[in-house]
């Protein structure tokens, strides 16, 4: 864990809405002299204070209409283990993202498709097919919204 | 929509958007110019909504990390607008999302550890309105999060 004061909270928050900002604009923002504003990055970057970059696509326009989050509940018999079903499941190109979670399910799958059908047929060939897999849960997306979390404006 | 070299393009830089112009143009198989004229075209129509650093919260302390899932009590008219507008001052609230199905909403909460997730549990995500019923999934692993779309 790293410390961070409120102008490094200020940078990750301009960062989290346009990554693509050198060291000169953030500084500028924040008051700093662009060398300045360049080691902070380079801190929170060798910190993995920031994980990468991410391109924001809009999904629908893009012809991904649906996207549905699977509760998968584990079957496991018989030598199937936890590797192999986690081994095939983020091997199928529609899973965007895939965890690992306590509770009423074990995993926790994000899924894109183009259409109500065509999620039919992920489910069917792709995701009841797998390893291990058990009873799935689905709940089709209808909004989402991101928050900057604890690092925003008004917040601690 | 997209044409195939639209969707060269798109597939190498969300593959790794941190490639330069160049680089970028030739894993795509574009020149440089062309490169620069199809992702301000992206970029104009919105397909392309921006390229955002992402931050990760394990490392700056929060370790726990749980989705809630949401039942709401649907007799109130506002329930949804209500819920969500309160549930946006949480800080600690990182996600929201309305889903058809068994569950009204999802909020992706992270805390410190879980005495801190268990305050703000009891503080702030219980005195939510109009909550039917809650259940809790923590966060194990992140097994896959590049949300890369098929294309």
């Amino acid at each position: 864990m790293i410390d961070l004061d409120d102008i490094d909270f200020a940078i990750l928050r301009l960062l989290s809405e346009d990554g693509t900002q050198g060291a000169g604009a953030i500084g500028r923002v924040c008051g700093l002299s662009q060398p300045a504003a360049w080691r902070r990055i380079k801190r929170l970057r060798d910190k993995r204070a920031i994980r990468g970059l991410k391109l924001r696509l809009d999904a629908n326009k893009i012809g991904f209409g649906v996207t549905v989050f699977l509760g998968v509940k584990l079957a496991l018999k018989g030598g199937v283990g936890l590797e192999d079903f986690e081994r095939a499941v983020t091997a199928i190109p529609e899973v965007q993202t895939v965890e690992h979670v306590l509770g009423l399910y074990d995993y926790r799958l994000r899924v894109v498709a183009r259409d109500l059908p065509d999620f039919e047929r992920v489910l069917r060939r792709r995701i009841m097919t797998l390893p291990g897999a058990g009873a799935v849960e689905a709940n089709v997306l209808l909004s989402e919204e991101r928050l900057s979390g604890p690092i925003g404006q008004s917040r601690s | 929509m997209l044409n195939s070299i639209d969707r060269r393009i798109l597939r190498q830089w969300q593959f790794d958007p941190t490639l330069t112009p160049a680089e970028l143009a030739k894993r795509a198989g574009v020149s440089l110019g062309k490169l620069g004229r199809r992702q301000a075209r992206l970029r104009d129509e919105g397909i392309v909504q921006g390229v955002q650093a992402v931050v990760d919260w394990v490392a700056l302390g929060y370790a726990v990390e749980v989705s809630l899932r949401v039942t709401l009590d649907k007799t109130q008219p506002r329930a949804f607008e209500n819920f969500i507008t309160k549930a946006r001052d949480i800080p600690e609230v990182i996600e929201i999302q309305t889903f058809l199905g068994r569950v009204d909403v999802r909020l992706s909460v992270i805390a410190r550890d879980m005495a801190h997730y268990q305050n703000l549990y009891r503080s702030r995500v219980l005195s939510l309105p109009h909550i039917s019923d809650i259940e809790a999934l923590m966060q194990v692993a992140q097994i896959k999060n590049d949300e890369v779309l098929p294309l």
